[in-house]
């Protein structure tokens, strides 16, 4: 299906134009989540979209689906309980890396450990976009940032590490630039049964590029393209190799319980044991 | 079949809320409220309903508002602290108009202050706690049997109002047995939301077109996709930025309130028809009240107890009639003053308002009401 045709289909009439800057990634990411939906024949009735507070999480106004626009990193709680409430549902988490890692970082890790069937689809523009620019979770070190002028001395997370550490079933990553890859790995995300983290890599060239001197949109795309290594290659390089690198693909993926279907079984024991 | 039995008030919360249909708790343990997550996490699985305990007390009220999304009656408990971290959210919900019952069983503070310890300190914050300027209905339980009452009442104005309705409870009520007659859950009537008709298409989640003012909620997953924001939005549920928006929004979420204070606001009165001297008092300290009434009554003071069961929105109809008619009224809590300053205000100088305060980890003793009502009458002299 074309772009115009997928629009018609999943963006809500008359809700666009959007409210990102020109040249900003967040469109790309947000067209790769309709291209993998759209894949998965699912009836845009049983889909839900649920989004934090950022720039990456507007997009869940303009997607024509059962949409929830939280609060600053409670996606996740809010994901949950309608994943709980109504099992049947697709439920889709938007989130930035600000949104995810900081404020709804405990959220984040354990909605991995219970490995329950949601998809997170994280928008990682290493940066507060929609704040302006102060430094995130994701920010790597000795960056500048409009909270720290003289450069940053925190480290960033590693994401897939963080969410495989904590007991996700599925992660992976992907970039803007790698923009059919990243509808693969969607899909993926998607079909898979259990906790899904799909990182997107995204390019903020208003308020982290024009602070680090990384250029216009498209150069910070470029930059995708010479610095992601597909997973199986990124393996096999030395520590010096990897340093300026990260690897993209599916970088984990096991099989465990999934928390709706485990609950269910607490209700008919319950049901049988209990008795009110 | 009805059935009576000697119950915890927490337990009696419990009870209330499946007899009202609940199908969801979401919380995050923490005294005095644990029994009630407790009891549902029992509860809930046996009339096919979810019990989550969640990482804090935030996700508590988050996975709790997203059930809510899906059509389901949801409750989240919790008590001081875990009370100050739901605020957003409780802000959230009377934005969004997301129907959801949330008990504070109180406790000492400020900050962990002393855990199980019974007070009243959170009256304001209950009011006020979460930001911005926003409509809130709060109920306050003085017996074993109002925990189960009002808990299937909370249901009720939750669903019929699409807003957050608070279970203001104390550690006296919360944790107090007395004898319970439930009645047979069947006989109770289930307390539903209002579902829109109508072409999915034509839905707007948050139309000011029905005359109470509140808008049919469309559950998720059944047809009709609409947009949940805690952003000021327009009818459909989009970000509206304009100044007319944020006013047209306000006025009505204040409006599907104020205009159903009659059905909202409950009091008791507890021998006041000739009372001289007024009582007000609610949850736990209103049982000394009615002790405390009788013993003035006993001594020849004409005492008598309004006892707020509704303590937001104010009952100011029932406040300033009490004005009218009283020579005096005493306000008794155990914090150091909150809602004695709204009796003042609204009585408004048409009788004295004092305050009998306590917080001292001590419930408030009918004695102590008696000197306070014996000094009154002294100071009013005669009557
Ligand atoms: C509780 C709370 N704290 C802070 C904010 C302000 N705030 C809004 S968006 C944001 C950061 C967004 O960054 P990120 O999640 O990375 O998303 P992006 O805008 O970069 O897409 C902050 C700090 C808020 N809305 N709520
Ligand atoms: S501030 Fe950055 S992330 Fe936000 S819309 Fe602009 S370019 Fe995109």
């Amino acid at each position: 299906m074309f772009m115009e045709q997928l629009i018609e289909k999943y963006f809500r009439p008359g809700r666009l134009p959007h409210i990102w800057c020109p040249g900003c990634a967040n469109g790309i990411i947000t067209g790769a989540l309709v291209k993998a939906i759209y894949r998965t024949g699912l009836d845009k009735d049983n889909i839900a979209v649920v989004s934090g507070i950022g720039c990456s999480s507007r997009a869940s106004g303009y997607l024509d689906f059962n949409t929830v626009h939280s609060a600053h990193g409670r996606a996740l709680p809010f994901a949950t309980g309608i994943k709980l409430a109504a099992p049947q549902m697709t439920v889709i988490v938007i989130t930035g890396d600000g949104d995810a890692a900081a404020i709804g970082g405990n959220h984040f890790i354990h909605a991995a450990r219970r490995n329950i069937d949601l998809t997170v689809l994280l928008y990682n523009n290493n940066t507060y976009g929609m704040t302006g620019g102060q430094y995130s979770p994701l920010t790597p070190t000795n960056s500048k940032a409009s909270t720290a002028p003289y450069g940053t001395v925190d480290r960033p997370f590693d994401l897939a590490a963080l969410a495989r550490g904590a007991g996700a079933t599925f992660a992976a990553r992907g970039s803007a630039f790698h923009a059919p890859m990243l509808v693969d790995l969607i899909l993926s995300g998607i079909r898979h049964k259990g906790f899904s983290l799909v990182e997107a890599v995204a390019s903020c060239p208003i308020s982290y590029g024009r602070q680090n001197k990384l250029g216009d949109a498209p150069a910070m795309l470029k930059w995708q393209r010479d610095h992601a290594v597909p997973a199986a290659a990124y393996e096999k390089l030395n520590d010096e190799q990897k340093a300026d690198k990260f690897p993209i693909g599916v970088l984990h993926q096991a099989d465990a319980p999934e928390y709706t279907e485990e609950y269910a079984k607490i209700i008919a024991r319950a049901r049988k044991e209990g008795g009110h | 079949m009805s059935k009576t039995l000697l119950m915890q008030g927490n337990k009696a919360v419990a009870e209330g809320a499946v007899a009202a249909g609940a199908e969801f708790f979401g919380g995050y343990p923490i005294t005095p409220s644990t029994e009630i997550a407790e009891e549902l996490s029992a509860l809930l699985p046996t009339i096919g309903g979810t019990f989550i305990q969640m990482e804090d007390e935030i996700a508590g009220i988050g996975v709790a508002l997203g059930a809510s999304l899906t059509g389901k009656k949801v409750m989240t408990a919790t008590s001081g602290p875990g009370f100050s971290l739901k605020q957003e959210l409780i802000g959230y919900a009377a934005l969004a108009e997301i129907p959801i019952v949330i008990v504070n069983v109180q406790r000492v503070g400020p900050s962990t202050g002393q855990p199980t310890a019974p007070a009243q300190g959170d009256v304001m914050q209950a009011r006020w706690g979460t930001h911005g300027d926003h409509p809130i209905i709060v109920l306050t339980p003085a017996s074993v049997p109002e925990c189960f009452r009002l808990t299937v009442r909370a249901y009720e104005l939750s669903e019929k109002y699409r807003t957050p309705v608070i279970l203001l409870m104390d550690e006296i009520i919360g944790h107090m047995r007395e004898k319970v007659q439930l009645p047979a859950y069947d006989s109770i009537p289930k307390p539903e939301r209002k579902k829109p008709l109508g072409p999915p298409e034509e839905y707007r989640a948050y139309s000011g077109a029905q005359t109470d003012l509140v808008p049919p909620m469309a559950a998720f997953g059944q047809g009709r996709r609409w947009h949940v924001t805690g952003l000021i939005h327009d009818e459909y549920g989009f970000p509206d930025g304009s100044g007319k928006a944020t006013q047209e929004l306000l006025d009505r979420l204040f409006a599907k309130i104020n205009n159903h204070l009659d059905d909202i606001v409950e009091t008791e009165e507890y021998r006041l028809d000739d009372a001289d001297f007024a009582l007000v008092a609610y949850g736990g300290t209103a049982r000394a009240a009615y002790a405390a009434v009788d013993l003035a009554r006993a001594e020849g003071v004409k005492a008598g107890l309004l006892r707020p069961i509704t303590i937001w929105p104010l009952a100011e109809k029932q406040l300033k009639a009490l004005g009218g008619q009283v020579k005096h009224i005493i306000v008794a809590e155990m914090n150091r003053g909150q809602y004695v300053l709204e009796v003042e205000r609204t009585v408004a100088g048409r009788c004295p308002v004092t305050l009998y305060a306590k917080c001292n980890n001590e419930a408030i003793a009918p004695a102590e009401l008696l000197a306070a009502l014996q000094k009154a009458k002294q100071h009013t002299g005669g009557a």
